[in-house]
């Protein structure tokens, strides 16, 4: 940050600061002064009154409960489906996700505060929560996940009202704060793992391309959320280019910002070229 | 998917979605009859605006919802059990006189007036709950709309009912009883019990299909 400035080594975080708040915005336009651009929330919303869009990770549950929704559901979440398929599937956790803000907050505060340690369970369990989430929609014939999600209960709570769902949502920042280093995006919600499958082939990516200028600062590792994504491209582990390709990769674009030497850049993944 | 459409097209703002720790399943939409009851809209924008089917466009007329059955569950607070005639339950059913309908009984405690006891036909209530937002008790209606599995028994098949079976094959199925005299009635037709038979005979069950 010395050698950047503030406003440039906060750059990403403050465009996407402004399009989760904005994106809020939208959906509290109609509650709070009565101007009904969108309606309903991120689970499934209609837009100026033609746009329906649906979370495809609530109709695959829908689904696996063997209920078929109506059109509008289903080419709301085409439309969702398409986009992320094709910009980046867990773009959706960093750009979208109001529970980002809060467990953001809480590895920021984690960071000031130098709490170390604590019991992170593995990487994989989101797969298998997401699966086993599948799995029980399909035996209970519930959108099984839906009685637990804090992402859709915060979202819902801040424009509907969210009774107990405060101490959901205050749970995953304590767990994120106390136990588990980015314990809840990094390695329980399994609506993150959805979208990180559906962003496998997608478009924007983040390039370590003047990964000649790194200076071993760490800075990266240290801010990133999914830390383990970083080492390929930038060391040249198991690969010669330098594209972040790994799928839990949420192109949030801090390692751009917190990098001193200007090492990362937010390209697309045909754009391999090093400097 | 718990979206909150129907909650945003309802005109009456009746509709909200359950918060974690309502009696009802966190993010589904729900009323309060007591609040704010179903106004029962004739184009439904409630099931127009649902995008899964979680409401079913297959309605189409508001009288064929069944959100709930209306139940007259406290017989001890009701002031139309009391003697009263309050009916207010009656008068404000969308259904008037077929979904509620007013039964004549004798008054036993003062033995010369009549009650006129408000009874809910489940064949054509919808569970809107405007009786008991309307109920003018003070604090707890005596009549609620419940759901549906809560508020009705299971009929046993099998059970068959005689008036029913005998008006549908046109005559008795055990066929005709030894007639015994009865003391006192000895003029009047076998079977007639009535103390006075030139009053019109009532229909058999609670359905007497009087009107005020």
């Amino acid at each position: 940050m010395r050698t950047k400035g503030w406003l440039r080594a906060h750059k990403w975080l403050l465009a996407r600061r402004a399009t989760q708040l904005g994106i809020l915005a939208l959906f509290l336009l109609g509650p709070w002064f009565g101007i009904w651009l969108v309606k309903g929330n991120l689970t499934s919303s209609l837009t100026l009154g033609v746009l329906p869009l649906t979370d495809p990770f609530v109709l695959a549950q829908s689904l696996a409960a063997g209920h078929l929704p109506y059109r509008e559901a289903l080419i709301g979440a085409g439309i969702v489906l398409a986009f992320y398929l094709l910009v980046g599937g867990r773009i959706y956790c960093a750009w979208v996700c109001p529970v980002n803000i809060v467990t953001d907050f809480a590895a920021w505060l984690r960071r000031r505060l130098g709490i170390k340690g604590g019991r992170a369970p593995d990487a994989r369990l989101r797969l298998w929560l997401l699966a086993f989430v599948l799995v029980v929609a399909a035996v209970t014939g519930s959108l099984a996940w839906e009685w637990v999600n804090p992402v859709s209960m915060l979202h819902r709570g801040l424009i509907f009202g969210f009774g107990l769902a405060w101490g959901l949502v205050a749970g995953v920042f304590l767990y994120d704060l106390l136990v588990a280093s980015r314990g809840w995006c990094g390695r329980i919600c399994p609506m993150g793992a959805f979208y990180a499958l559906l962003g496998t082939r997608a478009l924007v990516r983040v390039s370590a391309g003047r990964r000649s200028a790194c200076d071993d600062c760490m800075d990266c590792f240290a801010v990133c959320p999914e830390p383990q994504v970083i080492r390929p491209a930038l060391k040249a582990i198991g690969q010669h280019h330098p594209l972040i390709l790994d799928k839990d990769c949420t192109a949030c674009g801090r390692c751009v910002d917190v990098c001193g030497k200007d090492v990362f850049r937010i390209t697309t993944r045909f754009d391999r070229s090093e400097s | 998917m718990r979206c909150g459409l129907c909650v945003r097209d309802c005109p009456y703002d009746t509709l909200k979605l359950a918060e974690l720790g309502d009696n009802v399943a966190t993010g589904t939409p729900y009323f309060e009859a007591r609040k704010v009851p179903c106004e029962m809209c004739d184009d439904i924008p409630c099931v127009v605006a649902c995008p899964t089917g979680a409401l079913d466009r297959g309605l189409t007329d508001i009288e064929d919802a069944r959100m709930g059955l209306a139940v007259l569950i406290d017989h001890e607070t009701c002031l139309n059990y009391l003697g009263l005639r309050c009916d207010v339950c009656y008068r404000v059913c969308p259904v008037i006189d077929r979904a509620i309908t007013l039964e004549r009984f004798h008054n036993p405690r003062s033995d010369r007036h009549a009650l006129f006891l408000p009874t809910v036909h489940s064949e054509h209530c919808t569970g809107c709950g405007k009786c008991e937002q309307a109920c003018v008790l003070p604090d707890a209606a005596a009549i609620k709309v419940l759901p549906i599995a809560l508020a009705q028994g299971s009929r046993a098949e099998h059970y068959l009912r005689g008036w029913e079976e005998r008006e549908a094959a046109g005559g008795s199925l055990i066929g005709e009883q030894i007639e015994l005299p009865v003391r006192g009635m000895e003029d009047q037709p076998y079977g007639d019990t009535r103390l006075r038979p030139d009053a019109p005979p009532a229909p058999a069950g609670l359905d007497s299909g009087w009107k005020p």
